[in-house]
């Protein structure tokens, strides 16, 4: 059975990635970063990615990273998740990353790792493990096709095509990159376009995507974990303070229940996120129950918490100047990202062996 | 002369030693549990002289698998759960050095079984109001009152008792604690029927039975103190194996859903596979609060999950019943049963969807509980409490 603790070194790392975020990314610079034209954080990813090392957390020293695991890759997502971060950690040190590892490419997996570059899985957001259809043609190293709602997109400087049966590298500035008005700005989508982009070959076959989109899920459930504690924690904080009927609201029981089943969800989805981490990093065979668990479970979890931060929070809630629509519009899209739960509940499905019933 | 306590070398040490001198095959199980307990091998955290060695918990798992595989004789712990997990804490904690000695060697050995008497007809989640009234009586009490859900007391030497002993101050106040004899004149126990026809549990009347004093635990007055004590003592499980998954109910439904296809349909399809998640999310979460306590960091997911057993057994038993269509509608057997272990695989679906129910009252109610996560865990403010300061017997009942 995996470790599901923290260690001593995931914990420090974990102070490091929270302080830098709390003096790089409060709420309010994010929140106003939704509405600049820069589709990324740039000096807070350089920040986190770069000078405190954390790209390069999963790739080996010999490689150019850090050597470390995806178990501390995770926390340092579940610090992402907190902050809504708007880096493309994701998408170019989880995802990218992976489908290098993946491939055997060193080359730019040395740059990722490096945090000097960034490079996306050119793939819709939306995309679970294992259903990667690719729409992006290749002819004499020259890719033709579109792919929409590509995350980060805008952020990339090298994008990974899967195309022709292989994966496929393109320079982001010979692409056509349409920015997409996202439901979750912090982590912004574009329509991307090759028009005969020229492209040099990474990998044959579907292994690496699958790989990175397997990578992606696993851990995208640790940014959930991190985004429903703050939800609960923030909550928590405003109903001790606000009054109404002469009492704090947080002595009714038609909160303070919900808030205890929210609490109870959230412990499983630590227990059940650190799970899928461990596996990832193990390469255990149990990794695509694991995955499949925690996006079904973390997706919901982190929803929820959005959603009762909302709700709890009444009228502040609803506006644009309180932090949490940053975070349902974060939860609701990563549910989405990935694999919705209901289609990881249907891959779990088939590999426990609980069929859905013959079509009449 | 101060000596440290063992490790697990010296343990291991005195276990073989001790093994040595006693063989299993060879000893009667009542002189091998006591010349075990007079070793300090029995429960090795307690004092030297009470069965213990001062030893870190901890360690007591590896000792019990030392014993289990040389062939030990078991005290039968699932037979006395009362007993071992609350009543001896509760006096080594508040006993007399005489209490301490009479009653923790037969406990342990498994010679004297424990119950407990604290819930009341008028006294569930709000313990602090029980009404059973204790009077000073000469050189010991009188006490009537009713209790219930008693398990084992039909089978129990001695049970540990909550009682009044002065209405006349605010409710968590005027308590006093007692070892009562369930043999004494006046302790009468019936069986407690319960929704699945069996009946695991008793009432029990006590009607002018006298306690001597000596039998009083902490002080007069100071039963609620002695009292939380006992209900923070409610068995913690430190190591154990984690579960295998599919473990409990959700194995027995994913069963069926496999070995019947007919039973399937696509919107039960759906509610298996949530509550599959929900489940193995559970045993995960079991896995790290063992991890946690292994490493010395117990946290307080154990209320977490509780509610979430109750509401997945729940669940997952009502969705059994559903799948079987016609079959659910039969039930295996309505005699009043009296059962020494609830077992949920070995019974009818019928049976598992009723017991199920019990899950979120029995040991803390889940609204009490989420209470308690919420105030506790979370520090939001408390219930108002408009018994606060009344005297018990001003209390409405």
């Amino acid at each position: 059975m995996s470790d599901l603790l923290y260690s001593e070194i995931e914990n420090d790392l974990r102070s490091g990635v929270r302080e830098v975020l709390g003096d790089k990314a409060p709420w309010t610079d994010v929140l106003a970063g939704t509405e600049k034209d820069e589709p990324y954080d740039a000096a807070l990813w350089d920040a986190v990615a770069a000078r405190l090392g954390c790209a390069g957390l999963p790739v080996p020293e010999e490689l150019g990273g850090a050597g470390a695991t995806w178990r501390e890759t995770a926390v340092v997502m579940e610090e992402l998740g907190r902050a809504v971060a708007p880096v493309p950690f994701l998408t170019s040190s989880v995802l990218a990353t992976a489908a290098l590892l993946a491939a055997g490419e060193r080359e730019l997996l040395a740059e990722l790792a490096s945090g000097n570059r960034v490079a996306v899985l050119a793939v819709p957001f939306g995309t679970a493990p294992g259903a990667a259809a690719p729409t992006v043609r290749a002819e004499d190293g020259r890719l033709t096709g579109e792919v929409r709602s590509v995350a980060d997109g805008a952020a990339a400087d090298v994008l990974l095509v899967p195309a022709g049966g292989g994966l496929y590298a393109v320079d982001a500035a010979d692409a056509a990159r349409t920015p997409v008005t996202s439901l979750d700005m912090t982590r912004r989508l574009s329509d991307i376009a090759f028009a005969g982009a020229p492209a040099w070959p990474i990998a044959e076959g579907d292994g690496p995507v699958g790989a990175a989109l397997t990578a992606g899920a696993a851990m995208l459930a640790s940014e959930q974990l991190g985004l429903a504690e703050q939800c609960l924690a923030t909550t928590v904080e405003y109903l001790k303070t606000r009054y109404q009927f002469g009492r704090p609201v947080g002595s009714y029981q038609g909160l303070k229940h919900r808030l205890a089943d929210l609490w109870t969800s959230i412990t499983q989805a630590r227990a059940v996120a650190r799970h899928a981490a461990s596996c990832l990093a193990a390469n255990d065979p149990d990794l695509p129950v694991a995955v499949a668990v925690a996006q079904a479970h973390c997706s919901a979890v982190a929803v929820r918490a959005a959603e009762e931060c909302v709700q709890m929070h009444g009228g502040i809630g609803f506006t644009w100047e309180h932090p949490a629509h940053l975070y349902l519009k974060r939860a609701k899209s990563a549910s989405i990202a990935l694999g919705t739960p209901d289609r990881h509940r249907a891959a779990l499905a088939a590999i426990v062996d609980l069929p859905p019933p013959d079509p009449a | 002369m101060t000596t440290a306590p063992p490790d697990a070398d010296e343990l291991r040490r005195r276990v073989g030693e001790f093994l040595a001198a006693h063989d299993p095959a060879a000893t009667g199980r009542t002189e091998f549990l006591h010349a075990r307990f007079d070793a300090g091998l029995a429960w090795v955290h307690y004092p030297e002289g009470l069965g213990g060695l001062g030893a870190p918990r901890a360690l007591q798992r590896e000792v019990d698998a030392l014993f289990a595989e040389a062939g030990a004789p078991s005290n039968h712990p699932e037979r006395n759960a009362i007993g071992l997990g609350m009543a001896a804490p509760t006096i080594l904690a508040f006993g007399t050095a005489e209490q301490k000695e009479r009653f923790l060697r037969p406990l342990w050995c498994g010679e004297e079984i424990w119950c407990q008497l604290f819930s009341e007809p008028g006294a569930g989640s709000d313990l602090a109001a029980l009404g059973t009234r204790a009077v000073p009586d000469g050189d010991g009490w009188t006490v009537n009152g009713q209790k219930v859900w008693t398990s084992m007391a039909h089978e129990a030497r001695w049970a540990i008792l909550v009682t009044r002993t002065d209405p006349a101050v605010p409710k968590h106040r005027g308590m006093t604690y007692f070892v009562c004899d369930m043999t004494a004149p006046g302790v009468e126990v019936r069986p407690l029927r319960q929704i699945t026809g069996e009946a695991e549990f008793n009432e029990v009347f006590l009607t002018d039975v006298r306690i001597p004093d000596e039998h009083r635990l902490g002080g007069v007055g100071d039963g609620w103190r002695v009292a939380t004590t006992t209900l923070m003592n409610e068995r913690v499980a430190i190591g154990g194996a984690a579960a295998p998954r599919e473990s409990g109910m959700i194995g027995v439904v994913a069963g069926l859903w496999r070995d019947r296809p007919e039973v399937r349909s696509p919107g039960h399809h759906d509610t298996l596979m949530r509550l599959w998640v929900e489940s193995e999310a559970a045993r995960l979460t079991g896995e790290r609060l063992r991890q946690q306590l292994t490493a010395g960091e117990p946290g307080p997911e154990g209320s977490a999950a509780k509610l979430a057993f109750a509401k997945l057994n729940q669940e997952i038993s009502g969705l059994e019943l559903e799948l079987l269509g016609d079959d659910g509608l039969r039930y295996d057997d309505w005699t009043m049963r009296r059962p020494s272990e609830v077992d949920f695989t070995r019974r009818s679906p019928g049976y598992r969807y009723l017991r199920a129910k019990g899950n979120s009252i029995e040991g803390g109610t889940s609204e009490i509980l989420r209470n308690i996560v919420a105030e506790r865990v979370l520090g939001l403010p408390g219930e108002i409490r408009v018994d606060k300061d009344v005297p018990w017997k001003d209390l409405p009942k």
